[in-house]
């Protein structure tokens, strides 16, 4: 499973990206999207925009749980009460192994394959999104505190990175 | 709208200041993260590493409060046209603090189990400024909160002595003033906040609307009025009257 996390302010500017690998399953937490895939990425986050601006009001949890698909990509999404977007998209993949590319809707989405361990669709791999969520959402908000921080300024703090990258490590 | 100002008003969202020993030395090289020319802090502590609970002994002295929210409103009074732009400054300064104290106040009322969901509907969000938010600024919740009964996008919110006021003389010429107008922009902030993500991202801006061109009504706006009586039991009385936008009474009717 290889994973890509994306904060978006509420002008839909993106502040925070990271490419991120699975931890589970004997993973070596390192992302494997083939090379197309991953310019794709933030395309994909982008279009899922309008099922959040749709569940916004409709839904007032902030994890609004796995709201778009793209072939066999999913993604989900928690939203801060100030309406910043986190999105995280998975791939599916067997561990430490390169995606099956060129298949389905070409450029590296494969067709979406339920036997992969760690189903974006299950309640296990739904838990553990939201748990990542839920501390990447504690570390966003003591980057909030910062004066010089302001909801739509680039998150570029290496000691934030890291945090993600650990949570990531934690729960996906 | 939420403008970095080089005061950060009241500073309530910031962490109380240090107040441990410093740590042994042994153990601060491992916590130093690996990045090249970035300043921490000499107890080798980050913003990232302080607990995000505030304990109820880490409270702000009110002499010092007193003090920088006087300074904050002589700031805000230079070149000013008037009242009404000295009350914008105000309100200015005040609204980046609704904004941060909204995430954390939801954060520290959430348990694992039980995470708060968002207040978007508008009687939890008055609730939730009446009380969880009043209480962490002023140590109490507000007197009263109701709906107008002329116009029904109008609701208030009446403090009985804002904390704000109570060291502030308002000379006589200037009686119109209320330097509330400073918590109406936290307020501000945390109810733009909330219903706010709607038609202010991009897809909005360029497709949403009748209207493409004209930039959308703020959800809400925020006042503060004097409402005390002379003689009365509360002459320092402050109601913020919160006038919400068309689309949010809109949403609100959906439901």
């Amino acid at each position: 499973m290889s994973y890509y996390f994306t904060i978006l302010s509420t002008r839909d500017t993106p502040l925070f990206s990271l490419a991120l690998g699975t931890a589970k399953a004997g993973g070596d937490s390192t992302p494997r999207f083939p090379p197309q895939a991953l310019q794709l990425c933030p395309y994909l986050l982008h279009a899922s925009l309008d099922f959040v601006d749709e569940a916004q009001f409709a839904n007032p949890a902030m994890y609004l749980k796995r709201i778009d698909a793209f072939a066999s990509a999913s993604i989900s999404c928690f939203i801060t009460p100030t309406s910043t977007r986190f999105l995280l998209l998975h791939l599916p993949h067997a561990p430490n192994t390169n995606p099956q590319a060129g298949m389905g809707e070409g450029r590296g989405f494969g067709p979406f394959v339920p036997a992969v361990p760690m189903n974006p669709a299950s309640p296990q791999a739904e838990e553990a999104v939201r748990q990542f969520f839920g501390e990447v959402f504690e570390v966003w908000i003591k980057a909030q505190m910062s004066p010089f921080q302001d909801g739509e300024g680039k998150l570029g703090s290496p000691v934030f990175r890291e945090r993600v990258r650990a949570a990531g490590r934690k729960y996906l | 709208m939420a403008t970095t100002l080089p005061l950060n008003p009241g500073s309530k969202p910031l962490p109380p200041p240090q107040r441990s020993t410093p740590q042994s030395s042994k153990s601060t090289p491992q916590q130093q993260p690996q990045s090249g020319g970035l300043r921490v802090p000499s107890n080798r502590k980050t913003i990232y590493d302080r607990n995000i609970n505030r304990t109820r002994t880490a409270e702000l002295s009110r002499a010092s409060f007193a003090y920088l929210f006087g300074e904050m409103v002589s700031y805000a009074q230079k070149r000013v046209t008037g009242i009404q732009d000295l009350e914008r400054r105000l309100n200015e300064q005040g609204y980046p603090i609704g904004l941060r104290l909204t995430p954390l106040l939801l954060h520290r009322l959430s348990t694992p189990t039980a995470p708060q969901p968002r207040p978007t509907r508008i009687l939890p969000l008055l609730q939730f400024i009446a009380n969880p938010l009043w209480r962490h600024l002023f140590a109490r919740p507000a007197d009263a909160i109701e709906s107008s009964a002329t116009n029904p996008k109008e609701y208030m919110i009446t403090d009985n002595e804002p904390l704000v006021n109570q060291y502030i003389s308002v000379p006589k010429e200037m009686s119109q003033l209320n330097c509330a107008a400073f918590v109406a922009g936290v307020i501000e902030g945390v109810v733009c906040g909330v219903l706010g993500g709607q038609g202010v991202g991009l897809a909005a801006q360029l497709y949403g609307g009748e209207n493409p061109d004209q930039p959308r009504d703020p959800p809400a706006v925020v006042s503060a009025h004097n409402a005390g009586e002379e003689g009365g039991m509360w002459p320092g009385k402050t109601v913020f009257l919160i006038k919400f936008s068309d689309d949010v009474m809109k949403r609100e009717s959906n439901k």
